[in-house]
């Protein structure tokens, strides 16, 4: 392989998994913006979509549409979640909020341990899914780029709805000044199921590219996904969605990076490394790349 | 009309008001006056249904808003410009004034609004695709009120607009209040800047610790000789800015 294809064939991977890391940290930082939540259980919504996914399919469903009920379950699942256990806590303190989120973790996870049993189980996706694209000595994974693809159009479209529509903007509002937004009638409420709704959606997607991924699926999968969405938010700065945007495809890069060129001994202890760096920029950007400094104005 | 009717309103066991009775008639320009902490914003803030009276009443219209939401508050038409102005400084301003105009269901209506906000305040037209946050104290203000009078207010109510501003800012916030109050928007001021409120205001009430102390017409209580020595004094700090 040529030191141009390896490069090209690093940079496939850095982007496939910023993309995830992207989906998934969107859907932190549109809670957190609004209500100073960090919901932990978001990564569980990654594990509800993928059984739903593998259960409809392996009772006979196409794939597409048991993808797509997959989603849809993510979605319900992540709405629920607000009505049930966050919308009661609206105006309670934030470290309430933020236990709240690991008991509704605790809940979900085990919920899933009795229902599925706590062993992993094989995630057979459809060719598209899992070929292997050779172009001369560059072998690229396809759901990398179904991945790269997918993220790129989610991103847009967010993009566009953040910028152009009332609910969109409504949501940018809230984040910034919650107290204004209802003093100008907004319905925080409306906003808050709507943040929850979108992120919940983007979990989904993530769930059905994870576990296309990695092969298998089990109860505990949506841990990792989320603590790296949230080092992602982290990096770009808490509550910003394009910081969020940002710092993940620069852990992404990162991850990458550290696993091509750590000595093979010390590939295991990646995360420590990706964890170092992030401790790192936290001590000369305490807020992250793109986070506010705000100060009062005269 | 806006009545409120021997309202207390307490956080947690501070009591901010004490059976405050106001009273707000169509067309009119009321001003609230007082020290710091002597209960004027909360009792913007309890008309916006953000916190609840533990007691008395409070009506629009003869319409009981106690149990009222703070939409269904703006969906009466009643619009708060809060003290601090709180635009949104990652909005552009145009996006903080369609904010403004997030509830009204006439869209036609609205885009004129807009214009005439602009004409109202043309630095804001100027700069409809800049971030709040980039604008002025004095800009970032009009565009607070701006943000308001998009709502197409029937009961405005300002909270300290002249607060932290130079004088010739203060002096251009106080022209477009005139301005409003003439073309008939009923309005709620709240100020620590006394004489220039007592000035444009028809009515005034005077809040010392949570409780109306006094009341009259603006020229009134303009010529009532202990005003601010006797009611006002803490605020005396807060009139020269």
């Amino acid at each position: 392989m040529t030191p141009g294809e390896l490069l090209l064939q690093q940079l496939i991977n850095a982007v496939s998994v910023g993309s995830l890391y992207a989906l998934m940290a969107i859907g932190l930082a549109m809670v957190f913006g609004i209500l100073r939540l960090i919901n932990f259980a978001h990564g569980d919504l990654i594990m509800v979509g993928s059984y739903v996914t593998l259960l409809l399919a392996a009772a006979g469903l196409p794939f597409l549409l048991a993808a797509g009920a997959g989603v849809a379950a993510s979605t319900a699942a992540g709405l629920l979640m607000e009505r049930v256990a966050y919308r009661p806590l609206r105006g309670a303190h934030e470290i309430a909020m933020l236990l709240t989120s690991f008991s509704v973790t605790i809940f979900l996870e085990n919920l899933a341990i009795i229902l599925f049993r706590p062993t992993s189980r094989p995630f057979t996706a459809p060719p598209i899914l899992r070929s292997v694209i050779e172009m001369g000595q560059l072998r690229v994974a396809s759901v990398d780029v179904v991945a790269i693809v997918i993220a790129a159009v989610l991103l847009l479209g967010l993009t566009l709805f953040v910028k152009r529509t009332t609910l969109g903007i409504s949501m940018r509002a809230a984040s910034q000044d919650l107290l204004a937004a209802r003093l100008m009638g907004i319905n925080v409420n409306a906003v808050i199921a709507a943040a929850f709704a979108i992120g919940s959606f983007l979990a989904g997607v993530v769930g059905l590219l994870w576990s296309a991924r990695v092969g298998k699926i089990d109860p505990l999968m949506g841990f990792n996904p989320v603590l790296k969405a949230f080092v992602a938010s982290v990096i770009g700065g808490l509550g910003s969605l394009p910081g969020a945007v940002i710092g993940a495809y620069v852990l992404g890069a990162l991850e990458v990076l550290l696993q091509g060129l750590l000595p093979s001994a010390l590939t295991p202890y990646r995360d420590a490394f990706v964890f170092a760096v992030l401790i790192a920029l936290l001590l000369f950007r305490p807020n992250g790349i793109l986070g506010s400094t705000e100060r009062e104005k005269i | 009309m806006l009545r409120l009717e021997s309202v207390d309103v307490a956080y947690g066991h501070v009591q901010a008001l004490r059976g405050v009775s106001i009273e707000v008639r169509d067309g009119e320009l009321v001003t609230l006056l007082g020290a710091n902490g002597a209960g004027k914003s909360s009792a913007l803030m309890a008309v916006s249904g953000i916190i609840r009276p533990s007691a008395g009443r409070l009506s629009y219209d003869g319409v009981d808003l106690g149990r009222a939401s703070a939409l269904e508050i703006v969906q009466h038409g009643i619009i708060q410009c809060p003290e601090g102005r709180r635009i949104f400084g990652g909005l552009t301003v145009q996006e903080n004034l369609r904010m403004g105009a997030v509830r009204r269901p006439d869209a036609a209506g609205a885009r004129r609004d807009l214009d005439w906000v602009y004409s109202l305040f043309p630095v804001l037209g100027q700069r409809r695709r800049q971030a709040g946050s980039t604008l002025s104290g004095g800009e970032q203000q009009m565009l607070a009120i701006g943000r308001a009078l998009m709502a197409r207010p029937r009961l405005l109510m300002l909270d300290e607009p002249s607060l932290g501003l130079a004088p010739l800012v203060v002096r251009s916030i106080f022209q477009v209040i005139r301005e409003l109050h003439r073309r008939g928007v009923t309005i709620l001021l709240v100020e620590q800047n006394v004489r220039q409120a007592l000035a444009v205001a028809d009515r005034g009430y005077v809040l010392v610790t949570g409780s109306v102390a006094l009341e009259g017409s603006g020229s009134d209580l303009r010529a009532h000789p202990e005003l601010e020595a006797s009611y006002l004094s803490t605020a005396r700090g807060g009139t020269g800015r």
